[in-house]
């Protein structure tokens, strides 16, 4: 016997294993951040996803979420076949049917909408990446009820972007990651844009750039940042304007920017009750004015070579007054109630630490200038050496929007940028292409009453851009024509719809009742909506008259059974990511990269082991057998066949445009614009799945402003004219809406609306307290509390990913611990939170970095007993919990009983984080949740395993 | 008991940025994903989709909060096994299925020899192996060893599935006995640490600390820029007659 050590002979190893029978390269869709990714295959199976070095999105890395993508693929809650409700509405009650039952059911219920009035159907479709297709299907279809989930989710950051400078973050800009100096986080930003945040976070670490994270909690990038600002939820706006304030005041702007690209010398009309008070001077050609130094006297301002005026008062040839915007814009931050210190208590943030930060981002942006030896020429023909820029950057998303002010907190971020001049310059912001777009871009919502008529199409698109009022979408009466009011007096900037309010209205009759409710990929049946049962209850109740649901039809197309899938009553199963052609579009939410624009495809990698199919291919099989207008060929049949690689490679927008920019041309040579290429998506396969333009240096900085770059633009279609696109400090079209409050023009708003339009339509952003607070007693609600997405989930759908649930498979209530304790709270105490439509059961945890006003909890993890695989007794079911059963959709009735949404007033935007509670401590009865939703019926029949052994297959049998 | 060799030719390891990782567990699932089909095949999940879903991960990230306020901190800590040069976790093993690697140094589990009696895991004060309940065997990081030697692989992902996930670029992966290698220089400049090096099983995996509020001091700019000396304000009326006089041109 050997008592010795053992030891010496080690045993032999592989180490070069095979790794793969075939890598398919596609993209990620575990969240909307669309990754490039490699997916090695073998026996057919899903072995390894890492991400794909020469993307231009990912650039190699791979987030949490898409490491985990295989248990996404292989969920126990994936739909197997098409379903037909059986039981009640909510019970999970269904029959399997097949696809060609399914789809004529659909077309039967569809079609008799369309031939008697297209507006009865509400088409909204969530997270979709696929946008372009299903507008354009909904244009076809003459409905104008249609959107994404932009309207609950940021759309206050898009739009507030787009009508001030063209561009916002994000898809449509992004850091200077490599220049920057100073980069400022406003908000929870987790949720968007992944992998880039994460790989710049990584550059500005590297380099030492100095990071700010501006947040009510410190986790994630705020534990990382160089400081932390813990600021009270929906006063960011009241921060920034004490910066403007700040920077102002201490004469640190960038007014040679200012002058050159922006509207601060136009001259504003001063002339109160008049019908133009408060617009643009112009001249005999529409031109707007502004006072030039040079020859004493009113010019084009947007004329080159002169001397603008930015501040006094000046006497216009009608003899009225008239001031530059710049003038108004000091006179309006330079008040005292934007001061540091009058903003201080309000705002959580020390006066001093708002000067302190206003003096770096002044010394970050003047003294640090970065310079690149780039010559390039701007709009007016003028050559420059080199390329100057102010390396100051910012990124906000939906912790900014989610507040019913966050389209003006939203402006007020882009001004602060502009007036540092640190708009795509190096080291500053950067646009991503197509944006920059014309200021606004130049497209009307469609929808008006003459729009709408049985079997005709809607003639546009549905969402836009209004500039007046006589843009809105509504009749004579002022009734808003679409179900979620978008474009009305409630909502007149709402580009992304709202469709947080569909179900909501639908069952109010309000504007008017619906035949078909028809959705795609958006648990609105639990964390996708506010006020949970009250949503359910609009999807379940019936009409005392005709026994019929309110909402009397409900087809819904998801891949997972998820909590919205039992109201249905149609469900058309769609395929994983894996399993489909997709199309990441510039026509759609395009993944450019501020040196170029870039497109991408889905290809699939495996083949789906269920009678699903891609949504995408259904609705085009769904289009034409409705014999929707460009869904069909002469003879009537479907004109994309081949379904969506079909369309992707095949339908032109306009000539020459199609879904996909790169290799277009019979020979796959044109860039942009060009014929339909048979082989376009084996090209696009070839090339790891995307195409990435490179814009050449020349073109990569000022593209608002850049000769070359916009003569381009223009040639691809981004833009409408080679001109500058001159950033809008002063909203004019705002300014319009407020005229018509106060009763100038045509259409009015009705007088129950005045009051409102005429307050929040202020052409320069200003700073209100969110509508929630601002309409409860505070010291009965006085904790703000919020959520945030944790970076390995997205929404619902992690829940269902065995490695993913084991990170996150319940949520806590976080309260800073000396507020906690003064409650006599400790860690894993229950309490109620508290909110004035309701009360949750919840455990807590007391945690230092969290703003002391505020409380908070992960988004989307409680989930309902029954939905997505899960078995009894999940701890998503039991402990998870939403705050969404606290958040009502409508704010309480103003005089008159009109109801507001709980949005934002100019686009209606969700205001989730508007949410006021107070925290109780809970009896002792029991370790869940409150409340618990009755259990789902299991349509799906699927064993869940007890066991997981995935990977075990691709072992190599030991030697 | 098992014996370590007397020296190992490289020492390879990972160094951890602290300073940089946001704790999105991306090393942890990508980690989980190529292991559970790779040397370790499978990283068994026990009740995945019920009340107590586990299994064992190679890799976890922990976050850690100190202090309240904007004077305290939180870290996210992602913990694998070390690698360490004296590791008990392989000298306590009773049957030779634990060992370090003479070649590279790295500790590894012989899945065909382990008995699953756990006296490794309660050898490691890291808490750094994972025990597969339903194999009965011990598992734990193999820095990939299926991956950095892979002729299967492009050379530039012949690199452990963490690090070649890792978003924010917080994960380095090489040779910590070569005082010139890219993570030797990085440990040095950067003040890279043992974790416990008191208990003296001298860990090659090192950590980089946070560099807290000091991080924008690296560099002269961001120097300058903490330094920024508080604006000079000047009255409104001052600033308005000062813009009026101001030409700008267009």
């Amino acid at each position: 016997m050997n008592n010795g050590p053992i030891g010496a002979a080690e045993p032999s190893l592989a180490t070069s294993p095979p790794v793969a029978d075939e890598i398919k390269t596609t993209t990620c869709y575990m969240c909307a951040c669309r990754c490039g990714i490699k997916v090695y295959l073998q026996n057919g199976q899903v072995r390894y996803i890492e991400g794909n070095r020469d993307h231009p999105v990912n650039k190699g890395v791979l987030c949490g979420k898409g490491s985990a993508g295989i248990m996404q693929q292989y969920s126990p809650a994936r739909l197997r076949a098409p379903l037909l409700r059986v039981g009640p509405r909510g019970s999970g009650e269904f029959k399997e049917i097949s696809w060609d039952e399914a789809l004529a059911l659909a077309t039967d219920w569809l079609g008799a909408v369309r031939k008697t009035d297209p507006k009865r159907l509400a088409f909204f479709t969530g997270r979709d990446q696929s946008q372009s297709l299903t507008g354009w299907w909904a244009i076809q279809f003459g409905t104008p009820n249609y959107a994404a989930h932009g309207g609950f989710c940021s759309v206050n950051m898009a739009a507030a972007g787009l009508y001030t400078f063209g561009g916002s973050f994000w898809e449509f800009g992004e850091p200077d990651w490599d220049l920057t100096r100073y980069f400022m986080l406003f908000g929870v930003a987790e949720d968007h844009a992944s992998n880039p945040i994460k790989i710049g976070i990584g550059k500005l670490k590297n380099r030492g750039a100095k990071v700010v994270a501006v947040n009510p909690v410190r986790t994630g990038y705020n534990a990382i940042a160089d400081q932390w600002v813990g600021i009270k939820p929906g006063t960011d706006g009241l921060f920034v304007a004490a910066l403007i304030h700040e920077l102002l005041k201490a004469d640190r702007v960038d007014f040679d920017y200012l002058v050159r690209y922006t509207n601060a010398p136009w001259l504003v009309i001063q002339d109160e009750g008049a019908a133009d008070d408060g617009l643009f001077a112009r001249d005999r050609s529409d031109k707007p004015l502004c006072f030039d130094k040079t020859s004493n006297g009113l010019i084009d301002a947007t004329a080159f070579d002169i001397s603008p005026a930015l501040v006094g008062s000046f006497t216009l040839p009608d003899g009225r007054q008239a001031k530059p915007v710049f003038q108004l814009l000091a006179e309006r931050y330079l008040a005292d109630d934007y001061a540091p210190k009058a903003v201080a208590a309000e705002t959580g943030v020390a006066a001093g630490d708002i000067a302190r930060i206003a003096a770096e981002l002044a010394h970050a942006a003047f003294e640090e200038e970065v310079v690149i030896d780039q010559p390039w020429t701007d709009w007016a023909g003028r050559k420059h050496d080199q390329m100057i820029g102010r390396p100051v950057s910012m990124h906000a998303m939906r912790g900014i929007s989610a507040h019913s002010n966050g389209f003006h907190t939203c402006r007020m971020i882009h001004i602060l940028q502009i007036m540092l001049g640190s708009i795509d310059c190096p080291g500053g912001f950067r646009y991503k292409a197509p944006y920059p777009k014309c200021i606004p871009p130049r497209i009307k919502p469609r929808g008006k009453p003459g729009d709408v008529a049985p079997e005709e199409p809607l003639g546009g698109p549905h969402l836009g851009f209004p500039v007046e009022p006589a843009d809105l979408l509504i009749d004579d009466e002022g009734t808003p024509q679409r179900l979620d009011k978008a474009f009305s007096w409630d909502a007149p900037f709402a580009a992304h719809g709202l469709m947080h309010m569909v179900i909501t209205n639908a069952y109010n009759g309000d504007p008017y009742p619906i035949d078909v409710l028809f959705m795609y990929m958006a648990n609105m049946a639990w964390n996708s909506s506010m006020n949970v049962a009250d949503t359910i209850k609009c999807l379940t109740e019936k009409d005392a008259e005709t026994g019929d649901y309110k909402i009397p039809k409900f087809i819904y197309s998801d891949a997972y059974y998820s909590e919205t899938v039992p109201y249905a009553d149609l469900i058309l199963p769609d395929t994983t990511y894996l399993e489909r052609w997709d199309c990441i579009s510039l026509l759609d939410r395009p993944i450019s990269e501020p040196n170029g624009p870039a497109d991408a495809i889905r290809q699939p990698v495996v083949e789906p082991d269920r009678d699903v199919r891609p949504f995408q291919d259904v609705l085009l099989d769904l289009g034409a057998r409705l014999g929707l207008p460009q869904m069909c060929d002469a003879e009537g049949g479907p004109k994309y066949p081949g379904g969506y690689p079909d369309y992707i490679v095949n339908h032109e927008r306009l000539p020459g445009i199609g879904p996909l920019a790169g290799w277009r041309g019979k020979d796959g040579e044109s860039y942009g614009t060009g014929d339909a290429n048979p082989d376009q998506l084996q090209r696009y396969i070839e090339n790891g799945c995307f195409n990435a333009f490179e814009l050449p240096p020349a073109q990569r900085y000022f593209k608002h402003a850049n000769q070359e770059y916009l003569n381009w633009a223009v040639m691809q279609g981004y833009v409408g004219a080679r001109q500058l696109l001159i950033f809008r400090l002063y909203c004019e079209p705002m300014q319009k809406f407020r005229l018509a409050a106060q009763g100038h023009g045509a259409p009015l708003p009705p007088e129950s609306h005045r009051g409102r339009i005429e307050r929040y339509f202020d052409p320069l952003p200003f700073w209100y307290p969110p509508f929630e607070g601002a309409e409860l007693d505070e010291t009965e609600f006085p904790l703000h509390a919020i959520t945030q997405r944790p970076m390995a989930m997205y929404h619902s759908w992690g829940s269902q990913n065995a490695w993913l649930r084991q990170i996150h498979s319940f949520n806590k209530l976080f309260i800073q611990r000396q507020r906690g304790e003064s409650m006599d709270l400790k860690d894993d105490d229950w309490v109620w939170i508290i909110s004035n439509i309701g009360r949750v059961r919840a455990q807590i945890r007391l945690m230092g970095g969290v703003n002391a006003d505020t409380v908070w909890t992960w988004n989307a993890i409680g989930k309902r007993r029954g939905a997505w695989g899960l078995k009894a007794g999940a701890p998503e079911t039991e402990r998870g919990f939403l705050l969404n059963h606290l958040i009502s959709e409508l704010l309480p009735k103003r005089a008159g009983g009109y109801h507001y949404s709980n949005s934002d007033p100019i686009t209606g935007q969700a205001a989730w984080y508007d949410l006021r509670v107070r925290i109780e401590k809970a009896e002792a009865d029991g370790d869940w949740t409150s409340p618990r939703f009755e259990a789902f019926a299991d349509p799906l029949g699927v064993e869940t395993p007890d066991e997981l052994t995935f990977g075990i297959q691709f072992k190599e049998p030991s030697r | 008991m098992t014996s370590l060799p007397k020296s190992t030719g490289k020492k390879l390891g990972l160094v951890i940025d602290l300073d940089t990782c946001v704790g999105c567990q991306a090393c942890a699932t990508s980690c989980k994903e190529w292991n559970t089909g790779g040397y370790s095949a499978p990283l068994t999940d026990l009740d995945p989709y019920g009340p107590d879903p586990h299994g064992p991960w190679l890799n976890r990230v922990h976050s850690y909060e100190a202090g309240v306020g904007a004077e305290g901190c939180t870290v996210h800590f992602p913990r694998s096994c070390l690698h360490c040069e004296e590791p008990d976790c392989v000298t306590v093993c009773p049957t030779g299925a634990s060992y370090k690697r003479a070649e590279d140094g790295i500790v590894l589990v012989n899945p065909e020899t382990c008995i699953g009696c756990k006296l490794c895991s309660w050898a490691c004060p890291y808490g750094a192996r994972e025990y597969d309940e339903s194999s009965g065997v011990m598992k734990k990081c193999t820095l990939c060893i299926d991956r950095i030697y892979n002729q299967n692989l492009e050379p530039e992902d012949r690199l452990p599935a963490c690090v070649r996930a890792c978003p924010t670029g917080a994960r380095h992966f090489g040779d910590i006995g070569d005082p010139e290698s890219d993570v030797s220089r990085l440990v040095s400049d950067r003040g890279g640490y043992d974790l416990l090096p008191e208990f003296g099983y001298r860990p090659v995996n090192k950590y980089l600390p946070p560099r807290g509020r000091s991080a924008a001091k690296d560099t002269a700019s961001a120097r300058a820029i903490s330094n920024a000396a508080p604006l000079t304000q000047s009255s409104t009326a001052d600033l308005f007659f000062r813009w009026a006089d101001r030409v700008l041109s267009r």
